[in-house]
Protein backbone atom coordinates (compact mmCIF):
# COMPACT_ATOMS: atom_id res chain seq x y z
CA UNK A 1 0.00 0.00 0.00
CA UNK A 2 1.73 3.37 -1.05
CA UNK A 3 1.29 6.11 1.26
CA UNK A 4 0.97 8.75 -1.79
CA UNK A 5 -1.71 11.25 -1.67
CA UNK A 6 -3.24 9.65 -4.80
CA UNK A 7 -2.84 6.21 -3.34
CA UNK A 8 -5.07 7.95 -0.27
CA UNK A 9 -7.35 8.84 -2.87
CA UNK A 10 -7.99 5.85 -5.04
CA UNK A 11 -8.19 3.34 -2.04
CA UNK A 12 -10.68 5.87 -0.80
CA UNK A 13 -12.52 5.81 -4.34
CA UNK A 14 -12.38 2.22 -4.57
CA UNK A 15 -13.93 1.62 -1.18
CA UNK A 16 -16.68 4.10 -2.29
CA UNK A 17 -17.37 2.14 -5.93
CA UNK A 18 -17.67 -0.94 -4.18
CA UNK A 19 -19.91 0.26 -1.38
CA UNK A 20 -21.82 1.35 -4.63
CA UNK A 21 -21.86 -2.15 -6.00
CA UNK A 22 -23.56 -3.74 -2.68
CA UNK A 23 -25.84 -1.67 -2.95
CA UNK A 24 -26.68 -2.17 -6.78
CA UNK A 25 -26.34 -5.12 -5.96
CA UNK A 26 -29.03 -6.06 -2.72
CA UNK A 27 -31.58 -6.91 -4.95
CA UNK A 28 -30.05 -9.32 -7.27
CA UNK A 29 -31.52 -12.74 -6.82
CA UNK A 30 -31.30 -15.57 -5.72
CA UNK A 31 -30.75 -13.73 -2.38
CA UNK A 32 -27.74 -16.17 -0.84
CA UNK A 33 -30.37 -16.74 2.59
CA UNK A 34 -27.98 -19.67 3.69
CA UNK A 35 -25.11 -17.56 3.73
CA UNK A 36 -26.53 -14.63 5.55
CA UNK A 37 -28.37 -16.81 7.91
CA UNK A 38 -24.77 -18.54 8.66
CA UNK A 39 -22.78 -15.44 8.42
CA UNK A 40 -25.37 -13.58 11.20
CA UNK A 41 -25.16 -16.17 13.60
CA UNK A 42 -21.58 -16.23 13.33
CA UNK A 43 -21.06 -12.23 13.78
CA UNK A 44 -23.94 -12.60 16.79
CA UNK A 45 -21.87 -15.26 18.29
CA UNK A 46 -18.48 -13.62 18.10
CA UNK A 47 -19.84 -10.14 19.39
CA UNK A 48 -23.04 -11.11 21.98
CA UNK A 49 -20.69 -12.02 24.88
CA UNK A 50 -18.05 -9.34 24.75
CA UNK A 51 -20.70 -6.97 24.44
CA UNK A 52 -22.93 -7.75 27.14
CA UNK A 53 -19.78 -7.88 29.01
CA UNK A 54 -18.90 -4.71 28.14
CA UNK A 55 -22.01 -2.72 28.48
CA UNK A 56 -22.01 -3.52 31.98
CA UNK A 57 -19.21 -1.60 33.48
CA UNK A 58 -19.90 1.10 30.73
CA UNK A 59 -23.58 1.65 32.02
CA UNK A 60 -21.52 1.66 35.50
CA UNK A 61 -19.03 4.22 34.60
CA UNK A 62 -22.16 6.65 33.36
CA UNK A 63 -24.14 5.70 36.53
CA UNK A 64 -21.38 6.49 38.87
CA UNK A 65 -20.32 9.78 36.55
CA UNK A 66 -24.16 10.85 36.29
CA UNK A 67 -25.06 10.11 39.99
CA UNK A 68 -22.18 12.23 41.10
CA UNK A 69 -22.63 14.84 38.76
CA UNK A 70 -26.62 15.15 39.58
CA UNK A 71 -25.63 15.67 43.03
CA UNK A 72 -23.07 18.28 42.45
CA UNK A 73 -25.54 19.71 40.76
CA UNK A 74 -28.61 19.28 43.52
CA UNK A 75 -30.52 17.64 40.67
CA UNK A 76 -30.53 13.73 41.87
CA UNK A 77 -34.32 13.37 40.79
CA UNK A 78 -32.75 13.60 37.20
CA UNK A 79 -29.99 11.03 37.67
CA UNK A 80 -32.41 8.60 36.11
CA UNK A 81 -33.20 10.25 32.96
CA UNK A 82 -29.85 11.76 32.06
CA UNK A 83 -28.21 7.96 32.44
CA UNK A 84 -31.26 6.58 30.66
CA UNK A 85 -30.59 9.18 27.83
CA UNK A 86 -27.09 8.79 28.16
CA UNK A 87 -27.03 4.99 27.70
CA UNK A 88 -29.33 5.08 24.90
CA UNK A 89 -28.10 8.11 22.86
CA UNK A 90 -24.60 7.54 22.62
CA UNK A 91 -22.95 4.58 25.01
CA UNK A 92 -25.40 1.88 23.35
CA UNK A 93 -24.38 2.94 19.15
CA UNK A 94 -20.97 3.36 20.29
CA UNK A 95 -20.38 0.34 21.80
CA UNK A 96 -22.30 -1.60 19.33
CA UNK A 97 -20.15 0.17 16.74
CA UNK A 98 -16.54 -0.99 18.56
CA UNK A 99 -17.43 -4.45 19.02
CA UNK A 100 -18.84 -5.11 15.55
CA UNK A 101 -15.90 -3.76 14.34
CA UNK A 102 -13.54 -5.17 16.58
CA UNK A 103 -15.32 -8.79 16.44
CA UNK A 104 -17.14 -8.95 13.65
CA UNK A 105 -15.54 -7.31 11.22
CA UNK A 106 -12.27 -8.28 12.10
CA UNK A 107 -13.55 -11.84 11.74
CA UNK A 108 -15.11 -11.05 8.30
CA UNK A 109 -11.70 -9.28 7.05
CA UNK A 110 -9.56 -11.97 8.20
CA UNK A 111 -11.95 -14.58 6.73
CA UNK A 112 -11.98 -12.95 3.33
CA UNK A 113 -8.53 -11.78 2.95
CA UNK A 114 -7.46 -15.73 3.80
CA UNK A 115 -9.77 -16.61 0.91
CA UNK A 116 -8.41 -13.92 -0.99
CA UNK A 117 -4.53 -14.92 -0.99
CA UNK A 118 -5.08 -18.85 -0.94
CA UNK A 119 -6.82 -17.80 -5.17
CA UNK A 120 -10.59 -18.61 -4.02
CA UNK A 121 -11.91 -15.33 -4.92
CA UNK A 122 -10.27 -15.41 -7.93
CA UNK A 123 -11.61 -19.37 -8.55
CA UNK A 124 -14.96 -17.99 -7.30
CA UNK A 125 -14.90 -15.23 -10.14
CA UNK A 126 -13.55 -17.54 -13.19
CA UNK A 127 -16.71 -19.86 -11.92
CA UNK A 128 -18.49 -16.85 -13.09
CA UNK A 129 -19.40 -16.26 -9.58
CA UNK A 130 -19.66 -12.38 -8.42
CA UNK A 131 -17.94 -12.18 -5.00
CA UNK A 132 -19.59 -9.16 -3.84
CA UNK A 133 -23.39 -10.63 -4.32
CA UNK A 134 -22.24 -14.31 -2.82
CA UNK A 135 -20.28 -12.85 -0.42
CA UNK A 136 -20.40 -9.54 0.05
CA UNK A 137 -23.91 -8.72 0.59
CA UNK A 138 -24.69 -11.54 3.15
CA UNK A 139 -22.33 -9.67 5.47
CA UNK A 140 -23.20 -6.52 5.30
CA UNK A 141 -27.02 -7.59 5.77
CA UNK A 142 -25.97 -9.78 8.77
CA UNK A 143 -23.66 -7.43 9.98
CA UNK A 144 -26.24 -4.51 9.93
CA UNK A 145 -29.42 -6.94 11.47
CA UNK A 146 -26.62 -7.81 14.33
CA UNK A 147 -26.06 -4.77 14.99
CA UNK A 148 -29.75 -3.44 15.56
CA UNK A 149 -29.98 -6.47 17.45
CA UNK A 150 -26.99 -5.92 19.76
CA UNK A 151 -28.14 -2.23 20.51
CA UNK A 152 -31.09 -3.52 21.91
CA UNK A 153 -28.95 -5.73 24.14
CA UNK A 154 -26.57 -3.20 24.96
CA UNK A 155 -29.41 -0.75 26.07
CA UNK A 156 -31.08 -3.25 28.02
CA UNK A 157 -27.99 -4.32 29.91
CA UNK A 158 -26.43 -0.45 30.16
CA UNK A 159 -29.49 0.76 31.60
CA UNK A 160 -29.80 -1.95 34.24
CA UNK A 161 -26.12 -1.51 35.03
CA UNK A 162 -26.91 1.69 35.70
CA UNK A 163 -30.03 1.13 37.72
CA UNK A 164 -28.18 -1.36 39.56
CA UNK A 165 -25.05 0.88 40.64
CA UNK A 166 -27.19 4.14 40.53
CA UNK A 167 -29.74 2.45 42.91
CA UNK A 168 -27.66 -0.51 45.22
CA UNK A 169 -24.70 1.25 45.77
CA UNK A 170 -25.01 4.73 45.28
CA UNK A 171 -28.35 4.01 47.18
CA UNK A 172 -30.50 6.17 44.87
CA UNK A 173 -34.48 6.10 45.29
CA UNK A 174 -35.45 3.18 43.13
CA UNK A 175 -38.99 5.45 42.69
CA UNK A 176 -37.37 8.43 41.53
CA UNK A 177 -35.02 6.90 39.19
CA UNK A 178 -37.15 5.09 37.49
CA UNK A 179 -40.16 7.57 37.21
CA UNK A 180 -37.46 10.07 36.03
CA UNK A 181 -37.09 7.54 32.68
CA UNK A 182 -39.09 9.23 30.38
CA UNK A 183 -38.47 12.73 31.60
CA UNK A 184 -35.66 13.17 29.08
CA UNK A 185 -35.68 10.47 26.89
CA UNK A 186 -38.01 9.78 24.68
CA UNK A 187 -39.00 6.82 21.75
CA UNK A 188 -37.40 8.77 19.05
CA UNK A 189 -33.77 8.55 20.69
CA UNK A 190 -34.11 4.49 20.77
CA UNK A 191 -35.25 4.96 16.65
CA UNK A 192 -32.26 7.26 16.68
CA UNK A 193 -30.34 4.81 17.91
CA UNK A 194 -31.04 1.55 16.43
CA UNK A 195 -30.84 3.71 13.19
CA UNK A 196 -27.32 4.48 14.13
CA UNK A 197 -26.73 1.26 14.69
CA UNK A 198 -27.77 0.01 11.46
CA UNK A 199 -25.55 2.42 9.35
CA UNK A 200 -22.55 1.65 11.63
CA UNK A 201 -22.96 -2.34 10.97
CA UNK A 202 -23.01 -1.68 7.31
CA UNK A 203 -19.98 0.67 7.36
CA UNK A 204 -18.07 -1.86 9.37
CA UNK A 205 -19.26 -4.82 6.73
CA UNK A 206 -18.63 -2.80 3.73
CA UNK A 207 -14.72 -1.81 5.30
CA UNK A 208 -14.04 -5.19 6.17
CA UNK A 209 -15.30 -6.75 2.73
CA UNK A 210 -12.85 -4.39 1.34
CA UNK A 211 -9.82 -4.73 3.18
CA UNK A 212 -10.25 -8.66 2.97
CA UNK A 213 -10.64 -8.34 -0.61
CA UNK A 214 -7.50 -5.77 -1.59
CA UNK A 215 -5.44 -8.28 0.97
CA UNK A 216 -2.01 -9.21 -0.99
CA UNK A 217 1.29 -10.61 -0.29
CA UNK A 218 0.78 -13.54 1.48
CA UNK A 219 -0.54 -14.01 5.52
CA UNK A 220 1.31 -11.00 6.35
CA UNK A 221 -0.77 -9.58 4.26
CA UNK A 222 -4.15 -10.51 5.72
CA UNK A 223 -2.89 -8.78 9.37
CA UNK A 224 -2.45 -5.94 7.83
CA UNK A 225 -5.70 -5.86 6.59
CA UNK A 226 -7.28 -6.84 9.35
CA UNK A 227 -5.06 -3.88 11.15
CA UNK A 228 -6.15 -1.38 8.52
CA UNK A 229 -9.88 -2.46 8.21
CA UNK A 230 -9.99 -1.79 12.13
CA UNK A 231 -8.37 1.74 12.14
CA UNK A 232 -10.56 2.60 9.27
CA UNK A 233 -13.91 1.35 10.57
CA UNK A 234 -13.34 2.97 13.61
CA UNK A 235 -12.46 6.53 12.35
CA UNK A 236 -15.42 6.55 9.81
CA UNK A 237 -17.75 5.35 12.89
CA UNK A 238 -16.51 8.50 14.88
CA UNK A 239 -17.02 10.72 11.93
CA UNK A 240 -20.12 9.33 10.95
CA UNK A 241 -22.09 9.39 14.12
CA UNK A 242 -21.09 12.78 15.03
CA UNK A 243 -22.70 13.42 11.82
CA UNK A 244 -25.80 11.75 12.70
CA UNK A 245 -26.21 13.23 16.30
CA UNK A 246 -25.99 16.84 14.48
CA UNK A 247 -28.44 15.70 12.26
CA UNK A 248 -30.89 14.50 14.89
CA UNK A 249 -30.44 17.11 16.97
CA UNK A 250 -31.47 19.52 13.58
CA UNK A 251 -34.48 17.16 12.56
CA UNK A 252 -35.87 15.92 15.91
CA UNK A 253 -37.39 18.34 18.78
CA UNK A 254 -36.20 17.79 22.23
CA UNK A 255 -38.30 17.70 25.17
CA UNK A 256 -37.76 20.31 28.27
CA UNK B 1 -16.12 -28.06 -29.98
CA UNK B 2 -13.21 -26.01 -28.40
CA UNK B 3 -12.88 -21.68 -28.92
CA UNK B 4 -9.90 -19.79 -30.31
CA UNK B 5 -8.51 -17.36 -28.11
CA UNK B 6 -7.14 -14.86 -29.97
CA UNK B 7 -4.10 -12.21 -28.25
CA UNK B 8 -2.80 -9.07 -29.49
CA UNK B 9 -0.36 -6.88 -28.75
CA UNK B 10 -1.24 -7.58 -24.88
CA UNK B 11 1.09 -5.91 -22.69
CA UNK B 12 0.83 -5.58 -18.65
CA UNK B 13 3.04 -3.81 -15.98
CA UNK B 14 2.42 -3.20 -12.35
CA UNK B 15 3.40 0.33 -11.68
CA UNK B 16 6.45 0.59 -13.54
CA UNK B 17 7.30 -2.43 -13.41
CA UNK B 18 6.52 -3.79 -17.12
CA UNK B 19 5.27 -7.52 -16.43
CA UNK B 20 5.67 -8.38 -20.41
CA UNK B 21 4.62 -6.54 -23.74
CA UNK B 22 3.29 -6.92 -27.00
CA UNK B 23 2.59 -10.41 -26.42
CA UNK B 24 0.63 -11.40 -29.71
CA UNK B 25 -0.69 -15.16 -30.29
CA UNK B 26 -3.38 -17.28 -31.15
CA UNK B 27 -4.37 -20.35 -29.25
CA UNK B 28 -6.40 -22.85 -31.82
CA UNK B 29 -9.71 -24.34 -31.24
CA UNK B 30 -9.84 -27.57 -29.32
CA UNK B 31 -5.58 -27.98 -29.45
CA UNK B 32 -3.28 -28.51 -26.27
CA UNK B 33 -0.81 -25.69 -26.15
CA UNK B 34 1.77 -24.91 -23.06
CA UNK B 35 3.40 -21.69 -21.94
CA UNK B 36 6.75 -21.90 -21.22
CA UNK B 37 9.04 -19.38 -18.78
CA UNK B 38 11.65 -19.63 -16.43
CA UNK B 39 10.25 -18.34 -12.87
CA UNK B 40 8.75 -14.82 -12.23
CA UNK B 41 8.32 -14.02 -15.94
CA UNK B 42 4.53 -13.70 -15.31
CA UNK B 43 3.38 -16.87 -16.85
CA UNK B 44 1.10 -16.68 -13.94
CA UNK B 45 -0.27 -13.03 -14.81
CA UNK B 46 -0.50 -13.97 -18.47
CA UNK B 47 -3.28 -16.54 -17.41
CA UNK B 48 -5.09 -14.38 -14.87
CA UNK B 49 -5.19 -11.44 -18.05
CA UNK B 50 -6.90 -13.94 -20.21
CA UNK B 51 -9.80 -14.92 -17.90
CA UNK B 52 -9.82 -10.81 -17.22
CA UNK B 53 -8.86 -11.19 -13.81
CA UNK B 54 -6.09 -8.88 -14.26
CA UNK B 55 -6.53 -6.13 -17.05
CA UNK B 56 -4.17 -5.51 -19.60
CA UNK B 57 -2.62 -1.83 -20.13
CA UNK B 58 -2.72 -2.69 -23.72
CA UNK B 59 -4.11 -4.99 -26.55
CA UNK B 60 -6.94 -7.51 -26.49
CA UNK B 61 -8.02 -10.75 -26.17
CA UNK B 62 -10.96 -12.07 -27.94
CA UNK B 63 -12.52 -15.57 -26.59
CA UNK B 64 -15.73 -16.29 -28.88
CA UNK B 65 -15.54 -13.05 -30.96
CA UNK B 66 -15.92 -10.99 -27.41
CA UNK B 67 -12.82 -8.56 -25.92
CA UNK B 68 -12.43 -9.96 -22.52
CA UNK B 69 -10.44 -7.15 -21.78
CA UNK B 70 -13.45 -4.39 -22.62
CA UNK B 71 -16.24 -6.25 -21.54
CA UNK B 72 -18.67 -4.98 -18.92
CA UNK B 73 -18.64 -6.57 -15.31
CA UNK B 74 -21.38 -8.82 -16.42
CA UNK B 75 -20.95 -9.64 -19.55
CA UNK B 76 -17.05 -10.64 -18.03
CA UNK B 77 -19.10 -12.95 -16.10
CA UNK B 78 -21.12 -14.66 -18.56
CA UNK B 79 -18.02 -15.27 -21.11
CA UNK B 80 -16.08 -16.85 -18.14
CA UNK B 81 -19.07 -19.27 -17.93
CA UNK B 82 -16.77 -21.06 -20.70
CA UNK B 83 -13.20 -21.23 -19.04
CA UNK B 84 -12.30 -23.93 -16.47
CA UNK B 85 -9.16 -22.99 -14.29
CA UNK B 86 -7.06 -24.93 -12.76
CA UNK B 87 -5.25 -22.57 -9.83
CA UNK B 88 -1.77 -23.21 -8.54
CA UNK B 89 -3.09 -24.97 -5.03
CA UNK B 90 -6.30 -25.78 -6.33
CA UNK B 91 -7.97 -22.98 -4.97
CA UNK B 92 -10.48 -25.14 -3.06
CA UNK B 93 -13.09 -23.42 -0.60
CA UNK B 94 -11.40 -24.05 2.31
CA UNK B 95 -15.02 -24.45 4.39
CA UNK B 96 -16.35 -26.79 1.95
CA UNK B 97 -15.73 -30.65 1.51
CA UNK B 98 -14.49 -32.12 -1.75
CA UNK B 99 -17.84 -33.07 -2.76
CA UNK B 100 -19.43 -29.37 -1.91
CA UNK B 101 -16.69 -27.70 -3.86
CA UNK B 102 -17.08 -29.91 -7.09
CA UNK B 103 -20.61 -29.17 -7.02
CA UNK B 104 -20.91 -25.81 -6.17
CA UNK B 105 -20.47 -24.38 -9.65
CA UNK B 106 -23.48 -26.55 -10.64
CA UNK B 107 -25.55 -25.39 -7.73
CA UNK B 108 -25.05 -21.47 -8.45
CA UNK B 109 -25.42 -22.02 -12.10
CA UNK B 110 -27.84 -24.97 -12.38
CA UNK B 111 -31.21 -26.22 -11.61
CA UNK B 112 -30.10 -29.74 -12.05
CA UNK B 113 -31.85 -31.99 -9.40
CA UNK B 114 -29.65 -33.54 -5.91
CA UNK B 115 -29.57 -36.73 -7.88
CA UNK B 116 -27.92 -35.40 -11.16
CA UNK B 117 -25.63 -33.12 -9.23
CA UNK B 118 -24.38 -36.64 -7.48
CA UNK B 119 -24.14 -38.07 -10.40
CA UNK B 120 -21.95 -35.72 -12.95
CA UNK B 121 -20.13 -35.02 -9.23
CA UNK B 122 -18.72 -38.68 -8.86
CA UNK B 123 -18.42 -39.26 -12.65
CA UNK B 124 -15.56 -36.16 -12.62
CA UNK B 125 -14.28 -37.62 -9.14
CA UNK B 126 -13.95 -40.64 -11.06
CA UNK B 127 -12.18 -39.12 -13.85
CA UNK B 128 -9.70 -37.47 -11.38
CA UNK B 129 -9.65 -40.78 -8.81
CA UNK B 130 -11.07 -39.19 -6.22
CA UNK B 131 -13.59 -41.81 -5.25
CA UNK B 132 -13.59 -41.94 -1.42
CA UNK B 133 -12.44 -39.10 -0.31
CA UNK B 134 -16.21 -36.95 -0.74
CA UNK B 135 -16.22 -35.93 2.51
CA UNK B 136 -12.65 -34.74 3.15
CA UNK B 137 -12.04 -30.85 3.45
CA UNK B 138 -9.02 -29.23 1.21
CA UNK B 139 -6.95 -28.34 4.51
CA UNK B 140 -6.85 -32.30 5.18
CA UNK B 141 -5.55 -33.95 1.54
CA UNK B 142 -2.67 -33.47 0.10
CA UNK B 143 -1.02 -31.02 -2.83
CA UNK B 144 -1.71 -33.28 -5.08
CA UNK B 145 -5.44 -34.73 -4.12
CA UNK B 146 -6.39 -31.21 -3.82
CA UNK B 147 -5.01 -30.21 -7.75
CA UNK B 148 -6.66 -33.56 -8.72
CA UNK B 149 -10.10 -31.96 -7.12
CA UNK B 150 -9.26 -28.07 -8.54
CA UNK B 151 -9.37 -29.93 -12.08
CA UNK B 152 -12.78 -31.83 -11.11
CA UNK B 153 -14.21 -28.48 -10.06
CA UNK B 154 -13.15 -26.78 -13.45
CA UNK B 155 -14.14 -29.81 -15.01
CA UNK B 156 -18.10 -30.11 -14.36
CA UNK B 157 -19.56 -27.30 -16.15
CA UNK B 158 -17.79 -28.50 -19.72
CA UNK B 159 -15.61 -25.87 -19.95
CA UNK B 160 -14.94 -24.40 -23.41
CA UNK B 161 -11.49 -23.91 -23.02
CA UNK B 162 -9.73 -25.22 -19.99
CA UNK B 163 -6.28 -23.30 -17.98
CA UNK B 164 -3.95 -24.82 -16.21
CA UNK B 165 -2.06 -22.92 -13.73
CA UNK B 166 1.40 -25.23 -13.22
CA UNK B 167 -0.33 -28.53 -13.12
CA UNK B 168 2.99 -30.52 -11.92
CA UNK B 169 4.55 -28.17 -9.44
CA UNK B 170 4.79 -29.74 -6.30
CA UNK B 171 4.08 -33.17 -7.46
CA UNK B 172 6.15 -36.66 -7.77
CA UNK B 173 6.99 -37.29 -11.14
CA UNK B 174 4.62 -40.47 -11.19
CA UNK B 175 1.86 -38.32 -10.16
CA UNK B 176 2.99 -35.82 -13.31
CA UNK B 177 3.18 -38.32 -15.45
CA UNK B 178 -0.48 -39.39 -14.76
CA UNK B 179 -1.87 -35.70 -14.90
CA UNK B 180 -0.42 -35.59 -18.05
CA UNK B 181 -1.98 -38.70 -19.22
CA UNK B 182 -5.14 -37.06 -17.94
CA UNK B 183 -4.69 -34.15 -19.69
CA UNK B 184 -4.27 -35.92 -22.61
CA UNK B 185 -7.49 -38.04 -21.88
CA UNK B 186 -9.74 -34.98 -21.69
CA UNK B 187 -8.69 -33.25 -24.76
CA UNK B 188 -9.22 -36.51 -26.89
CA UNK B 189 -12.58 -36.46 -24.55
CA UNK B 190 -14.12 -33.06 -24.54
CA UNK B 191 -12.60 -31.24 -27.24
CA UNK B 192 -11.69 -28.20 -25.36
CA UNK B 193 -9.07 -25.69 -26.26
CA UNK B 194 -6.42 -26.47 -23.28
CA UNK B 195 -3.96 -23.41 -22.00
CA UNK B 196 -0.94 -24.96 -19.47
CA UNK B 197 1.47 -22.61 -17.62
CA UNK B 198 4.50 -24.98 -16.50
CA UNK B 199 8.23 -24.43 -16.26
CA UNK B 200 8.70 -28.38 -16.77
CA UNK B 201 9.87 -29.37 -19.71
CA UNK B 202 9.80 -32.89 -20.03
CA UNK B 203 5.06 -32.28 -20.01
CA UNK B 204 6.48 -29.71 -22.64
CA UNK B 205 7.78 -31.80 -24.86
CA UNK B 206 4.85 -34.83 -24.58
CA UNK B 207 1.88 -32.92 -24.75
CA UNK B 208 1.27 -30.15 -26.22
CA UNK B 209 0.21 -29.02 -29.94
CA UNK B 210 1.97 -25.96 -29.17
CA UNK B 211 4.42 -24.68 -27.05
CA UNK B 212 5.50 -20.75 -26.27
CA UNK B 213 7.89 -19.14 -24.35
CA UNK B 214 8.05 -16.06 -22.09
CA UNK B 215 11.19 -14.56 -21.68
CA UNK B 216 12.89 -10.87 -20.70
CA UNK B 217 9.30 -9.65 -20.97
CA UNK B 218 8.31 -10.59 -23.81
CA UNK B 219 6.86 -14.03 -26.61
CA UNK B 220 10.07 -15.30 -27.87
CA UNK B 221 8.43 -17.81 -29.45
CA UNK B 222 5.17 -19.35 -30.60
CA UNK B 223 4.42 -22.39 -32.51
CA UNK B 224 3.63 -25.85 -33.46
CA UNK B 225 5.39 -28.30 -30.94
CA UNK B 226 7.89 -29.64 -33.64
CA UNK B 227 9.13 -26.14 -34.52
CA UNK B 228 10.29 -25.03 -30.76
CA UNK B 229 11.88 -28.55 -30.02
CA UNK B 230 13.61 -28.32 -33.39
CA UNK B 231 14.63 -24.64 -33.20
CA UNK B 232 18.27 -22.78 -32.89
CA UNK B 233 17.03 -19.97 -30.59
CA UNK B 234 19.39 -19.81 -27.80
CA UNK B 235 16.54 -19.00 -25.26
CA UNK B 236 14.67 -21.40 -26.45
CA UNK B 237 17.68 -24.47 -27.05
CA UNK B 238 18.65 -23.66 -23.60
CA UNK B 239 15.66 -23.83 -21.82
CA UNK B 240 14.16 -26.57 -23.53
CA UNK B 241 17.39 -28.13 -22.40
CA UNK B 242 17.65 -26.71 -18.98
CA UNK B 243 20.95 -25.97 -18.80
CA UNK B 244 22.95 -22.97 -17.62
CA UNK B 245 24.84 -21.70 -20.77
CA UNK B 246 22.80 -18.63 -22.68
CA UNK B 247 20.64 -15.91 -22.15
CA UNK B 248 18.82 -17.13 -19.00
CA UNK B 249 20.96 -16.22 -15.84
CA UNK B 250 20.41 -17.60 -12.23
CA UNK B 251 18.78 -13.82 -11.33
CA UNK B 252 17.92 -12.35 -14.01
CA UNK B 253 19.57 -12.27 -17.69
CA UNK B 254 23.12 -12.03 -18.49
CA UNK B 255 25.55 -9.51 -20.42
CA UNK B 256 25.83 -10.38 -24.25
CA UNK B 257 29.36 -10.62 -24.00
CA UNK B 258 28.57 -13.64 -21.54
CA UNK B 259 26.37 -15.29 -23.53
CA UNK B 260 28.47 -15.52 -26.55
CA UNK B 261 31.23 -16.67 -25.00
CA UNK B 262 29.25 -19.61 -23.29
CA UNK B 263 27.34 -20.39 -26.31
CA UNK B 264 30.97 -20.61 -28.62
CA UNK B 265 31.48 -23.83 -25.61
CA UNK B 266 28.75 -25.66 -26.16
CA UNK B 267 29.03 -27.76 -29.30
CA UNK B 268 26.42 -27.04 -31.23
CA UNK B 269 23.88 -29.42 -31.35
CA UNK B 270 25.61 -32.35 -29.43
CA UNK B 271 24.24 -35.38 -30.21
CA UNK B 272 20.80 -35.17 -32.39
CA UNK B 273 18.04 -35.99 -30.28
CA UNK B 274 15.12 -35.79 -32.49
CA UNK B 275 11.70 -35.32 -31.36
CA UNK B 276 10.22 -36.69 -28.18
CA UNK B 277 7.41 -38.87 -28.71
CA UNK B 278 4.20 -37.73 -28.20
CA UNK B 279 1.58 -38.75 -25.53
CA UNK B 280 -1.48 -40.36 -27.04
CA UNK B 281 -4.71 -41.05 -25.58
CA UNK B 282 -4.99 -44.06 -23.18
CA UNK B 283 -5.94 -47.26 -25.65
CA UNK B 284 -9.90 -46.84 -24.43
CA UNK B 285 -10.55 -43.69 -24.97
CA UNK B 286 -12.31 -43.22 -29.00
CA UNK B 287 -10.05 -40.82 -30.57
CA UNK B 288 -11.70 -37.93 -32.28
CA UNK B 289 -10.06 -37.33 -36.31
CA UNK B 290 -8.01 -34.63 -34.73
CA UNK B 291 -6.19 -36.75 -32.84
CA UNK B 292 -6.40 -39.97 -35.03
CA UNK B 293 -4.06 -37.98 -37.39
CA UNK B 294 -1.72 -36.97 -34.95
CA UNK B 295 -1.03 -40.81 -33.82
CA UNK B 296 -0.81 -41.65 -37.63
CA UNK B 297 1.97 -38.94 -37.91
CA UNK B 298 3.52 -40.03 -34.35
CA UNK B 299 3.45 -43.98 -35.96
CA UNK B 300 5.13 -42.44 -38.86
CA UNK B 301 7.79 -40.38 -37.39
CA UNK B 302 8.80 -43.71 -35.38
CA UNK B 303 8.35 -45.94 -38.34
CA UNK B 304 11.29 -43.83 -40.25
CA UNK B 305 13.37 -43.56 -37.12
CA UNK B 306 13.75 -47.53 -36.71
CA UNK B 307 13.58 -47.65 -40.98
CA UNK B 308 16.23 -44.86 -40.82
CA UNK B 309 18.76 -46.71 -38.64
Amino acid sequence: MSLSPTGALRHSGNLFAMALDVVRTLPRRPFQAREFIQQAWFVASVTILPTALVSIPFGAVIALQIGSLTRQLGAQSFSGAASVLAVLREASPIVTALLIAGAGGTAICADLGARKIRDEIDAMQVLGIDPIHRLVVPRVLASMVVAVLLNGLVSVVGVAGGYFFNVVLQNGTPGAYLASFTTLAQLSDLWAAEFKALVFGAIAAIVASYKGLTAKGGPKGVGDAVNQSVVITFMLLFVTNFVMTAVYFQIVPQRG
Amino acid sequence: MGVEICVEGLTKSFGHQVIWQDVSLTLPAGEVSVMLGPSGTGKSVFLKTLVGLLKPERGSVRVAGRDITRLREHDLYEVRKLFGVLFQDGALFGSMNLYDNIAFPLREHTRKSESEIRRIVLEKMDMVGLIGAEGKLPGEISGGMRKRAGLARALVLDPEIILFDEPDSGLDPVRVAYLNQLIVDLNAQIDATFLIVTHDIASARQVPDNIGLLFRRELVMFGPREDLLTSNEPVVRQFLNGRMQGPIGMAEEKDAAQVQQELAQIDERGPAEGLPPRLLPSPGITRPPRWEAIARREAGLRWEEVSGA
